[in-house]
């Protein structure tokens, strides 16, 4: 039936790669031979992409908005970091599963809470969840060396061969791998029935129920398999700077993580990546300008971003690159913007 | 015949006002049901009551002889009632396909299937295509809905109720808005849905109940006025009063 074939080519059509998105990644693995000093840098941008990759999964493909991301970064953090102190699993790659294991029951049984009400309530809810946490590690300050966080943490090499080294290299391609990885498994998930069934929630959740689609199961999932990527970050953050202190359940650092996305643009997975480098850079920037007030400036792009719109930036970014493609070719240049940039 | 949906003295109110009084409805099965009314009439209550959106104070509704009174929307429709929507609340940015694609998917119980990828399942595929074919909406597949002439957006709404393979089909006002050139396409589609699927019409467009429906049931401040034959309902001096005495297009 080659209507049937139609239909299969034209379904799998959203899940092919793009000429961007390989260039997109060719460019990351550059990254490393083009700036050999910087690695301790480029794994933090790593770290936080993964982290906002998890919140784009909630946010940009469910709809659920959340300020206490950091509940499951934290969480993850501490696992690791707890793991490695005591001894109980010397291997980073199985303590960061299981760390990610930790994150994602506690995303589970709190999906229960965030799934029911309005993006009001799930703000307030996610925002309290976090706040718990962060006082009751203050409180068990026993386990979690309270505001001194854990102390000591000696990371074993990765698969017992590759040693972390002082320069970070290790830190930086474990990270980048463990992303790549993740990453590719997001990107399984949001082309497939279950993340078109997102989609759908997302734009209207009561026309999707009567479609048949189960919308309550359907945001546990994903919301649960969400807090297992905030957690592996969290994971990840411990194990390559050797340090989990309080600060990984903090406020800012929900609040940075929403920045970071919207920086990036929602729901193409590629916006918490791109987002968490412009992010970082920005930073860097105008720490170096005004070491007190970067924040300053950082809100102020922040409030031109969404003043301004997000595809007019693009379209300026691109206006000079697009003329001299014209004046070369003589024809009309591809235009680089994501396509599906729902924000 | 039997009834295929029945309603048992279904009460619902809003604060003080009673919108559903005691509606005991039964559509038989096979049956071309038609379900009118002036504005107000508790119309839009009862669709939101059979489909699940509310939950009714008092009263039960069967399927199939089934209790279906305590069962989420979502279950419902996997057991065999599906619905259209009035307004329009299809998915502006996607497209065709992928809107059929999420009802087939949730009816062959690939909904919940995140490893393989959307166009892998052959059984879903060719579903997919024999309903958009049927609708002809095939050469429109691939363009996002926002984008799709008003007519064959209904179509659509059509389309993906019927992706879900229901025995009973609720339709709520299918021709609302549509302009006059693109109707004759969407009486078609009604007129062709299957027989073994029993279609409940919520309409306020006097010609399509009377062409369609072979039973009428006229609904007047959430209560049932009058219940019968097409011709029987056009000669009841009640229902005459109702629709004259609100100057409608009766």
């Amino acid at each position: 039936m080659s209507a049937a074939k139609d239909v299969s080519v034209s379904a799998m059509a959203g899940s092919r790669w793009r000429v961007s998105e390989v260039a997109f990644w060719i460019v990351v693995l550059a990254c490393p031979f083009l700036f050999p000093s910087r690695y301790l840098i480029m794994t933090d941008i790593l770290r936080l992409a993964l982290f906002t990759l998890s919140l784009d999964l909630i946010l940009g493909y469910a709809g659920i908005v959340s300020l206490g991301h950091a509940a499951f970064f934290g969480v993850g953090a501490y696992s690791a970091g707890l793991l490695a102190l005591h001894g109980i699993i010397n291997e980073p790659v199985l303590a960061l599963i299981v760390a990610g294991l930790a994150a994602m029951v506690l995303g589970f049984l709190t999906s229960f809470l965030v799934i029911r009400g309005v993006d009001l309530t799930r703000l307030m809810v996610t925002l309290g969840i976090a706040l718990l946490l962060e006082a009751l590690g203050e409180r068990f300050s026993d386990i979690t060396g309270g505001t001194d966080g854990l102390q000591g943490i000696e990371m074993q090499p990765i698969l017992g061969q590759f040693a972390f080294d002082m320069f970070g290299k290790t830190g930086f391609w474990y990270s980048l791998i463990v992303l790549f990885v993740l990453f590719l498994l997001a990107r399984r998930v949001v082309h497939s029935p279950f993340g078109l069934s997102l989609r759908a929630i997302k734009n209207n959740p009561l026309r999707a129920s009567a479609i048949g689609i189960p919308v309550n199961r359907r945001l546990i999932a994903i919301y649960t398999l969400a807090a297992f990527y905030a957690g592996i970050a969290g994971a990840l953050f411990t194990q390559t700077t050797a340090l989990a202190t309080l600060d990984v359940f903090s406020f800012e650092r929900s609040a940075d993580l929403m920045l970071v996305l919207v920086i990036g643009g929602t729901g193409y997975l590629y916006g918490g990546l791109i987002g968490a480098v412009v992010f970082k850079m920005l930073q860097e920037m105008f720490q170096e300008i005004t070491p007190q007030y970067w924040m300053f400036w950082i809100g102020l792009v922040l409030v031109a971003m969404v003043m301004i719109g997000r595809e007019r930036i693009h379209r300026w970014v691109l206006w000079l690159p697009n003329l001299v493609i014209r004046q070369i070719t003589g024809r009309k240049a591809a235009v680089a913007v994501p396509e599906t940039d729902a924000s | 015949m039997t009834a295929v949906l029945e309603t048992r003295e279904l009460q619902k109110s809003f604060g003080g006002l009673k919108v559903t009084r005691d509606l005991s409805l039964r559509v038989e099965r096979g049956a071309r049901h038609a379900l009118i009314g002036p504005n107000g009439a508790g119309k839009t209550t009862v669709i939101n009551l059979l489909t699940g959106v509310l939950q009714p104070d008092a009263g039960r509704i069967l399927l199939e002889g089934q209790d279906i009174t305590d069962l989420a929307v979502h279950k419902r429709v996997l057991r065999g009632l599906s619905r259209t929507f009035q307004i329009n609340q299809l998915y502006a940015d996607l497209t065709p396909l992928e809107t059929i694609g999420l009802a087939v998917s949730e009816r062959l119980g690939r909904g919940g299937d995140w490893w393989r990828r959307m166009g892998t399942r052959g059984d879903v595929n060719e579903e997919i295509a024999d309903i958009l074919s049927r609708f002809h909406l095939l050469d429109v597949m691939n363009e996002l809905t926002a984008t799709l002439p008003y007519g064959k957006q209904r179509l659509l709404e059509i389309a993906v109720a019927i992706a879900a393979r229901p025995r009973v089909l609720l339709l709520d006002e299918p021709a609302a808005g549509v302009p006059e050139s693109e109707r004759h396409d969407i009486l078609a589609a009604v007129a062709a849905l299957p027989r073994d699927v029993t279609v409940l019409l919520i309409e306020h467009d006097m010609d399509l109940v009377f062409s369609f429906a072979d039973r009428i049931s006229v609904l007047v401040n959430g209560a049932m006025l009058v219940e019968g034959a097409p011709e029987a309902v056009a000669r009841d001096p009640q229902v005459k009063a109702v629709y004259l005495g609100e100057g409608a297009d009766a």
